[in-house]
């Protein structure tokens, strides 16, 4: 079975969505605020479609950051997982580092990581990595450590080796927890590219809000702002998707069917 | 099913068993001491006895994958027992993104061995199992019965002169349980076999000799032989006496033992 596809997986987040817009443009009418404090529905699309080209321009921006800072993330991530798991001086080394790549405020290196890598993308990609890298990292070291005792019994009785044990059944076992990783990693990934953009940059959408924040054109942030949670709902899903085809025998927990 | 009487005959003679000094403690509590147990070689050994007294740890012993429990396993043909061993638990241990034939060839595919009847013996052993047209199913699409056929046949997939089985039926229904009993009573014919169970009426239905092990610190009772060869059928009269009076003695012990 598959929760792909299935009517009522729109329409309810579009009834809800529509909803939102009301209440939005209810509150407009209402308090009657000036634009520049918050524009109603109708501002939001003009700017956006006066501003359509610049949106997208700095738009292709922050989604090449994002999806580069998701790939080199994911890359160091399951790297230094496999590693951890298979030789015991890299646990020995990399696991603190992982400890305190999070005690550190990965926000508070942005400055830091701009100074070093400049305004263009490779600061915000640099960000992007380091806050996948722990989500990545843990939860796929955690799926690797949790293999069911069992299989790995049989593995030894079957005389399996220790890297034919990893490839057939712990790197296996362990991909539902490194697909709990992704998705997490998905879904704060447009976070660590809008921070870096946000302390400094020249492109972006991140660099667009803050723009168009200090000159006042609130409906063209709030465009922005739209465009980025498009961005960010639609890179989730992807990669949620894509987790689903890696491991269908997970196909079992709907997340949906689970209120029911 | 010519192909299959030689799938299932054992590429070298079965050897005995002997285990010594076998000796299990949890801090102060010692499960067992001193420990002896004798596996006839190309014979069924029944192991029976209530909840924890230690049968499964004596068993992964000789399966060495117990890392708590002390003792020395020597076959009586002077060859070590690492690599001649197949074993099977009571959860089937299927790995859920492989297909019912691909968990058969697991052995295989661990051992890296290219060798070509291996998919062959999978589907005729698949037949034999009364899984002929599921072969392509994953376990997560098959009810228990099919899936701990299909655990029988991959222990059979592994040709091992000693197949060590942990309760493999005692979660099936009743008559799963008693085709199971016979197909692996035919099929491991000549294998030296050491069966854990529960269950007095499997043990007196498929072993050679019977082995009661209670109390703490463990001992064996002397061995039972049931006359005639296994699978004994049963509805036998004198199955369903000694059945009774095995029932008895294990719920003595289990007293026994838990009044400790």
């Amino acid at each position: 079975m598959n929760g792909i596809a299935r009517p009522q997986f729109f329409v309810r987040p579009l009834v809800v969505f529509a909803g939102l817009v009301a209440v939005w443009q209810a509150i407009v009418w209402a308090s009657g605020v000036p634009t520049y404090i918050l524009p109603g529905p109708g501002a939001v699309i003009a700017a956006f479609e006066k501003g359509a080209g610049l949106i997208a321009r700095h738009a292709g921006t922050t989604i090449v950051e994002i999806i580069a800072g998701f790939a080199i993330g994911t890359a160091v991530g399951t790297a230094s997982a496999l590693s951890m798991s298979y030789f015991r001086s890299a646990r020995r080394w990399l696991l603190p580092v992982l400890v305190v790549s999070q005690a550190v405020p990965v926000f508070a290196l942005a400055p830091v990581l701009t100074l070093w890598l400049g305004y263009g993308m490779e600061s915000k990609i640099a960000m992007a990595v380091l806050i996948i890298y722990f989500p990545v990292t843990a939860a796929f070291y955690d799926g690797l450590r949790r293999t069911e005792p069992g299989w790995t019994d049989l593995a030894r009785v079957m005389n399996a080796s220790r890297w034919s044990e990893l490839r057939h059944i712990r790197l296996p076992a362990a991909l539902p927890a490194l697909g709990s990783g992704l998705r997490v990693a998905a879904a704060v990934a447009p976070i660590g590219a809008v921070v870096g953009e946000w302390v400094g940059s020249s492109a972006g959408l991140g660099y667009l809000m803050l723009h168009a924040n200090a000159r006042v054109q609130t409906d063209l942030m709030f465009a922005a702002l739209f465009v980025l949670a498009v961005i960010g709902c639609v890179f989730y899903f992807s990669v949620d998707s894509a987790v689903r085809r890696l491991v269908p025998w997970q196909a079992e927990s709907h997340p949906e069917e689970e209120t029911r | 099913m010519t192909s299959l009487s030689a799938s299932s005959a054992s590429p070298t003679a079965p050897p005995g068993i002997s285990v010594r000094n076998a000796r299990l403690s949890y801090g102060e509590t010692v499960l067992f001491d001193g420990l002896a147990l004798d596996l006839a070689p190309g014979r069924w050994t029944c192991l029976l006895g209530p909840s924890g007294v230690g049968k499964t740890t004596l068993l992964r012993l000789i399966a060495e994958l117990e890392q708590g429990a002390d003792g020395r396993v020597v076959c009586d043909d002077g060859q070590p027992a690492h690599g001649r061993v197949a074993y099977m638990a009571q959860q089937d241990l299927l790995l859920p993104w492989l297909t019912l034939r691909n968990n058969l060839l697991l052995g295989s595919r661990l051992r890296g061995d290219r060798t070509g009847d291996a998919g062959a013996r999978a589907d005729a052993l698949l037949d034999e199992i009364g899984l002929g047209d599921s072969g392509s199913l994953f376990p997560g699409a098959c009810s228990g019965g099919m899936r701990q056929r299909a655990a029988l046949a991959r222990t059979l997939m592994e040709r091992r002169p000693i197949v060590l089985m942990d309760e493999p039926f005692s979660a099936l229904d009743a008559i799963t349980r008693l085709q199971l009993q016979d197909v692996a009573a035919r099929m491991l014919a000549d294998c030296t076999v050491l069966l854990v169970t529960h269950d007095p009426l499997e043990a007196l239905r498929l072993g050679h000799d019977i082995v009661v092990m209670t109390g703490r610190p463990a001992t064996l009772g002397a061995p039972m032989h049931p006359p005639g060869p296994p699978p004994r059928p049963a509805d036998d009269t004198a199955l369903i006496g000694e059945h009774a009076r095995l029932l008895g003695e294990l719920a003595r012990a289990g007293a026994e033992t838990a009044g400790r």
